[in-house]
């Protein structure tokens, strides 16, 4: 038995730790140790690959690993909590752009086949994509530039000719895939601004979606790559990751009522209006929301961006407390595409030391909303918007959202008048049952917190 | 016949990548996210094989250690930072 049948077979071991490690990923209990047997299984298919025959020095590798594993260890362990979405996109794009880098130096290691020519053409054209996307995305959240989109005349046009331009690159790569061929040189530069041209139209709220697409790309770029060295463990784990990234693109396309090309395509600023809303808003105190709160028997949170915006997250598990213990029921509920990524809520709650029982899913909370005495919305706006519900001229008509104004009172903690991200009113604030708390959030919560002491 | 048996592992695996994540709740998301991510740095085992294949610091090498040096930020990085999440989900028992 030779070495290289070794690897091979660690290889498989490696992909059954990937997928039970993912299995686990599914429940919080096991969640933890699942994320470490996947850990392991990484561990496994590095210490296999560096048996791979064709290397012959370990010199440069030590060099790029200590590297990687200081940037990697010191910013997993650096970053806040609500800095998590961009820290998960600039992964993403690390990986990405590693895919990238093993597809094109593949050019080098003599004659290719048409097949592996086209793999690598794959990997550079997707890692490029998931590279420059990410850092964009990247860009985005952490609002070192603006997270509006960014839309201008003629960007289809450009798009179309950037595409037909990529297509015909490759092509020519494809049939001379040499390391010196100018057509390498353009694929890699139309790659890496196709990720930009297609990020910069996408605006804020609409992040969860690219971010968890991007980590589908990061994944096929990966499986790209594995096809370009005919290595099995990077295609079965790149394809398990670019399910799975899939999966949560579906997940939040559907919780915004929105199709993928709409969300990719379309700037959301450009939507017409719904109708304007008339009426009154009936502006609350601390004092007299503390009152109502005081007697309520049944209390939820609806935390949207705004909450991570204001860091409130440890006053409002506080406040959660405090009701608790003056005997309410607390729960929190989350839609879907509340904040920035998928489950960007659930992990600033959890943060905060909420139980995730706690934490409910819109279909869980909506069939119970009636019974809610007071309904807390934090820094939300599109996500509990009956015009969803009720205004087929609404942009966000037929969005499902949690329906905050059944709830016999709904606090509105927010800092002014101005409408959500996609630039739609909501009635919600003009409802009869409806009470604005205006201010930061935090500084509200922590208001009616020194109330209760 | 190589291509062949590339494509069989490959479509199996999506197969059982949709299989296994769409039965997992909304609270997990980010952690799941970030964990596959982790997942997605495999890519570094082929980057081992540009960045050893000599130690003369040609053009080639060059690309293969930046690969390596990418990937590992993205393996270790989001093996931790998933770690780190995860280590916050509580049960109300625990």
């Amino acid at each position: 038995m030779n070495i290289q049948i070794i690897a091979n077979l660690a290889y498989v071991v490696a992909a059954i730790l990937f997928i039970y490690g993912l299995k686990m990923l599914g429940s919080p209990a096991t969640a933890r140790n699942g994320n470490l047997l996947s850990a392991v299984g990484m561990l496994i298919a590095v210490i296999s690959g560096l048996l791979a025959k064709g290397i012959i020095t370990y010199e440069w590798i030590i060099v790029g690993v200590v590297i990687g594993t200081i940037i990697g260890a010191v910013s997993a362990r650096m970053v806040a909590m609500t800095a998590m979405p961009e820290m998960v996109a600039l992964f993403n794009g690390s990986g990405g752009g590693g895919s990238l880098l093993v597809g094109w130096s593949t050019l080098y290691h003599g004659p290719l086949t048409t097949f592996n020519a086209v793999a690598v053409l794959l990997a550079i054209l997707i890692g490029g994509v998931t590279l420059t996307g990410s850092y964009i995305a990247y860009a985005k959240l952490s609002e070192t530039m603006g997270s509006a989109a960014i839309v201008f005349k003629g960007q289809r046009i450009f798009n179309s000719i950037l595409l037909a331009a990529l297509i015909g690159s490759g092509v020519m790569l494809c049939l001379d895939p040499d390391p010196q061929s100018i057509w390498l040189y353009a694929l890699l530069g139309l790659s890496l601004l196709l990720g930009v041209m297609a990020v910069i139209p996408i605006g804020g709220a609409d992040m969860p979606v690219v971010i968890s697409l991007l980590n589908s790309y990061s994944g096929l770029a990966a499986c790209a790559a594995g096809f370009a060295i005919s290595n099995n463990i990077l295609i079965v784990a790149g394809a398990l990751v670019g399910a799975s990234g899939i999966i949560l693109t579906n997940i939040m396309c559907k919780a915004m009522n929105r199709s993928l090309a709409n969300v990719l395509f379309s700037g959301f600023g450009a939507v017409k209006q719904g109708k304007t809303i008339e009426g009154e808003v009936k502006p609350i105190n601390v004092e007299d929301a503390y009152y109502i709160l005081e007697a309520a028997q049944n209390v939820c949170f609806v935390p949207g961006y705004g909450m991570a915006v204001a860091q409130a997250q440890h006053v409002v598990k506080e406040l959660g407390k405090i009701l608790e213990a003056n005997g309410a029921e607390v729960s929190y509920a989350i839609h879907p595409v509340a904040g920035r990524m998928p489950g960007h809520m659930n992990v600033l709650l959890a943060e905060a030391d909420v139980p995730y029982e706690q934490l409910l899913e819109m279909d869980e909370i909506n069939p119970r909303i009636e019974n809610v005495d007071v309904a807390i919305v934090i820094g939300a706006n599109d996500v509990v918007n009956p015009s969803a519900r009720e205004d087929p001229d609404s942009p966000i008509y037929g969005m499902p959202i949690i329906n905050v104004d059944k709830a016999r009172t709904v606090f509105v903690l927010k800092r002014s008048m101005a409408s959500g991200f996609s630039g739609v009113d909501n009635p919600l604030f003009f409802n009869e049952n409806t009470r604005m708390l205006f201010g930061d959030a935090k500084e509200s919560i922590s208001g009616i917190i020194a109330e209760f002491s | 016949m190589e291509a062949v048996f590339l494509t069989f592992i490959l479509v199996l695996s999506i197969f059982l990548g949709f299989e296994l994540i769409s039965k997992v709740p909304a609270t997990l998301h980010t952690p799941l996210m970030s964990g596959s991510n982790a997942i997605s740095g495999i890519t570094l085992a082929g980057a081992f094989l540009t960045a050893g294949e000599s130690s003369n610091l040609d053009f080639s090498t060059i690309l293969g250690t930046t690969a390596v040096a990418l990937a590992t930020i993205n393996v270790v990085g989001g093996y931790l930072v998933t770690d780190r999440m995860l280590a916050m989900f509580k049960s109300k028992r625990g």
